[in-house]
């Protein structure tokens, strides 16, 4: 104990600079303090109790939890939808960011804002603009149903509202990336022979890997704990429509904290590698991700 | 030679020899279209059918007022809470040097990762009369769940990450020269900090505060556990349209939502006017 408190102390008194451009020991002291204890309560906090009202009835309740059948088919149902989603995001994100960062042309500011509108809209706004464009009410539901095609509350609606809301993420990081980057590297490749596809693939592709896989693991964080948007255009069928944070919801409203609890869990877990990956990605590869510390 | 550069400015692109322009531009624009600007914009003629006398008697309903009221209320305290600890965080988090600081670095972004669904049970679970604190606070005649106190909590959890990460790349850009400058002119620490670094911190400090404001209107996961959902005390924006929709009145939820987003428009707008203003006064976006 007295060694931890000496260690916390060595860099405020070994810190080189002159008094006078810093705070005083012990206003730092206060101010870790306080900076901490917000961190602790806020964003700690939920976490631990995350994982202990998941185990609060042992790990054979949890365990079973997680295997009950209508749990198996929404963590299915959360992977099969972020599966569709991020990949079309991807070739949306490099597709945007080539035209965007290799050429010059009018309107680019605003179509960059246009990109990132899905970021300001409520997430139950994200659903509702699907429901109005194929709900009952709407110009194409009656076509729709009378061709038997399902996508309000059913697989279709969920993918496209999860498409909505996880939009920007891999453009809005490579933009910038591949803004700062230039057309240097493509030139030269084109100029000594090389076709526009070898050019990608080869040139531009191995320049933004790090900076598209920051964006992918993002979006995909997003796309598997999407609520609001999806609980919206899902309809709440058991074992057909629900993803993982709508199985959250309907055991919590059902009083089965535990099992709530134990779903939850596994998001959390997504959420923690998501971080930790994220982490070693700014860390090691800080100079070939655009957003480290900015999104 | 005028003539040239006049047409070289009149040009929709310059020319380059990078293929794929219109490959690439084109879906773009397609995509973007399909999935964002045709859906977003049903909402907006969806509304407009509704007449303009239709649309005012919903948006002047009391109870869809009391839900506005307490979306942006709610926001607007969380908003604030956060801006203070928030700069206070992203202040420790650059400037001093303490064991572990890399990890909570990293755990700042929790909000950002941790689905919205989730921090709202567990957030619940802490602070409902029965709960790990609010078991505590009972006793006390203090009540956080279930009251707007609760959804100020989740929407701090929410906004934390947007205030700290604004202002955190400003503060390692600040020139130690400025500090010496002002402490060698005989300021004292706090007068430094007061007039010297909080005036230059300030746009991205406004900012953050927009973004976390703006993320607290909208948001929804995270608050509905926690609110209690009463109607006219504890009931949000969203929910309002949620429970519009499930009772198929279409054009309540599209009305309220063609004011949340208009009112979200005008806070990009804010935020765009912000930054600009900041690379303007300071020669650096916030």
């Amino acid at each position: 104990m007295a060694l931890d408190a000496s260690l916390a102390h060595r860099p405020a008194v070994v810190a080189a600079e002159p008094a006078a451009t810093t705070e005083t020991p012990v206003v730092r002291m206060v101010l870790i303090a306080a900076a901490l204890a917000f961190l602790a309560f806020f964003l700690l906090l939920p976490l631990i109790v995350v994982f202990a009202e998941a185990l609060r009835n042992g790990f054979e309740a949890y365990r079973s939890a997680l295997t009950e059948p209508d749990t198996v088919s929404a963590i299915r149902l959360t992977l099969l939808v972020a599966a569709i989603a991020v990949p079309l995001n991807l070739v949306f994100g490099v597709a945007a960011a080539w035209a965007i960062a290799k050429f010059e042309f009018k309107g680019k500011a605003f179509l960059i804002t246009l990109i990132d509108l899905p970021f300001s809209v409520s997430p139950v706004i994200s659903g509702l603009v699907y429901v109005l464009l194929f709900g009952a009410g709407s110009v194409l539901g009656p076509w729709l149903k009378s061709h038997g095609i399902e996508i309000l509350f059913a697989v279709p609606g969920i993918v496209l509202a999860t498409i909505f809301v996880t939009f920007p993420f891999v453009a809005r990081e490579l933009i910038p990336l591949m803004q700062d980057q230039g057309t240097g590297d493509e030139e030269a490749a084109l100029s000594l022979g090389a076709s526009g596809w070898q050019t990608f693939r080869l040139v531009t592709l191995p320049n933004i890997r790090w900076g598209l896989l920051y964006g992918v693991l993002l979006c995909n964080a997003r796309a598997m704990g999407e609520f609001g948007a999806v609980s919206v255009v899902s309809g709440h069928v058991r074992g057909l429509t629900n993803t993982m944070p709508l199985q959250v919801e309907i055991l919590y409203n059902e009083y089965n904290f535990a099992a709530s609890f134990a779903v939850a869990s596994l998001l959390a877990l997504l959420a923690l590698l998501t971080l930790g990956l994220k982490s070693i990605l700014e860390f090691r590869y800080g100079d070939h991700i655009a957003a480290a510390k900015k999104h | 030679m005028t003539a040239t550069l006049a047409a070289a400015g009149w040009r929709p692109r310059k020319p380059s020899v990078i293929p794929g322009f219109g490959l690439t531009l084109g879906f773009t624009l397609a995509y973007l279209s399909l999935i964002v600007l045709i859906p977003l914009a049903g909402i907006v003629w969806r509304s407009a059918a509704l007449g303009w006398p239709r649309f005012w008697a919903i948006a002047t309903d009391e109870r869809t007022l009391q839900a506005l009221k307490v979306s942006f209320g709610t926001a607007l305290v969380a908003a604030l809470v956060n801006v203070v600890f928030g700069t206070i965080i992203a202040w420790v988090l650059v400037r001093y040097r303490f064991p572990g600081r890399r990890v909570i670095d990293a755990m700042v972004d929790l909000p950002f990762a941790l689905p919205t669904a989730v921090a709202g049970i567990a957030l619940t679970a802490i602070y409902a009369p029965n709960g790990w604190i609010g078991s505590l606070l009972t006793p006390l005649g203090i009540k956080i769940a279930f009251t707007p106190v609760g959804i100020v909590i989740a929407l701090i959890f929410i906004g934390l990450p947007f205030v700290v990460r604004t202002v955190e790349p400003l503060i390692e850009e600040i020139d130690a020269e400025v500090e010496e400058a002002a402490a060698t002119l005989g300021a004292k620490r706090l007068q430094t900090i007061s007039r010297v670094l909080l005036p230059a911190l300030a746009p991205a400090i406004l900012t953050g505060f927009a973004l976390a404001f703006a993320r607290g209107v909208g948001e929804y996961g995270s608050v509905i556990f926690i609110a209690g959902n009463i109607p006219y005390v504890s009931e949000i924006a969203p929910l309002l349209i949620v429970i519009r929709l499930e009772e198929y009145d279409y054009a309540a939820a599209t009305a309220i939502a063609a004011i949340m987003l208009a009112l979200s428009f005008a806070m990009l707008l804010v935020i765009n006017l912000i930054q600009a203003w900041s690379r303007r006064r300071f020669g650096h976006g916030a």
